[in-house]
């Protein structure tokens, strides 16, 4: 009963949050109500047992990524966006309506599915690392830190200033 | 350990959250925004990997997951350094600015 109490309310404050993010013309505003739906998706992720997963969201994403950003925010000495003009408008329009049309869509697929929890689900630290170091991933992983780097080499050469 | 209506309506926010980050991306002009709004399709995505690898019970959804995280770290990585690199050329981040290929 707990559960499901802390599930729903953290749930509305992760949708309430998002559009605060995309009606937030302030994109310092958007960044830290990003914070908040982050963090309370790592509380679903806790509750759907997935510890390991909920606090790799924490740290990185509310914690490495977002302060990134905030960092280019504060950088750039973003102004607040002004109203858009007559075609940003029919734009806004035509996406909300294909929005929509994909809302609906999943949400039928979604209403048919019902999924249930399986049994005897472990996905504690000790068998992620299990999973992720076993011959099935473990190239693929060690592949993710060659991309970590060249975005990393890529993200100086793009930034610097050009002589 | 919990409510087996946990899994679906997990699904639902899912669903929400990928919708409205979709919404963001066509809404609003800001750059820095638009890249924060695709962050919130990938958290949308990571939801139902998780989601569905509880629904399945195997760790695969979780290692996904994991690697999801990584590519966004470095797409946020390179994403805001062209935005450095745009503000430097043009001054502006909306997003109207920025419509043709040649510098």
């Amino acid at each position: 009963m707990m559960d499901a109490a802390v599930f729903y309310a953290f749930a509305a404050l992760a949708v309430l949050s998002a559009l605060v993010v995309i009606a937030q013309r302030n994109p310092f505003y958007s960044a830290f109500a990003l914070i908040v739906t982050l963090c309370s998706l790592s509380v679903i992720f806790a509750l759907l047992g997935s510890p390991f997963i909920a606090v790799l969201q924490v740290i990185v994403y509310a914690g490495a990524i977002m302060v990134l950003f905030l960092f280019v925010i504060m950088l750039l000495n973003v102004r607040r966006e002004d109203a858009g003009k007559g075609g940003a408008r029919t734009m806004g329009g035509i996406a909300t309506g294909l929005v929509v049309l994909l809302v609906l869509e999943a949400g039928t697929v979604l209403l048919r599915l019902q999924p249930g929890p399986a049994p005897g689900f472990d996905a504690s630290t000790r068998k992620m690392a299990q999973v992720l170091f076993s011959p099935q991933f473990l190239y693929v992983f060690e592949a993710t830190s060659i991309l970590i780097l060249a975005a990393l080499v890529g993200a100086v050469a793009l930034a610097k200033k050009e002589p | 350990m919990e409510n087996p209506a946990f899994v679906h309506h997990a699904l639902v926010l899912s669903l929400v959250l990928f919708a409205l980050g979709t919404l963001g991306v066509f809404l609003r002009r800001n750059v820095i925004t638009v890249l924060m709004c695709v962050e919130l399709m990938l958290n949308g995505v990571n939801l139902a990997f998780i989601a569905f690898s509880r629904a399945a019970g195997t760790l695969d959804g979780q290692v996904l997951v994991f690697f999801v995280m990584v590519v966004a770290a470095a797409e946020a990585a390179v994403g805001l350094a062209i935005v450095i690199a745009l503000h430097r050329h043009r001054d502006t981040l909306d997003i109207d600015a920025f419509n043709v290929m040649k510098g």
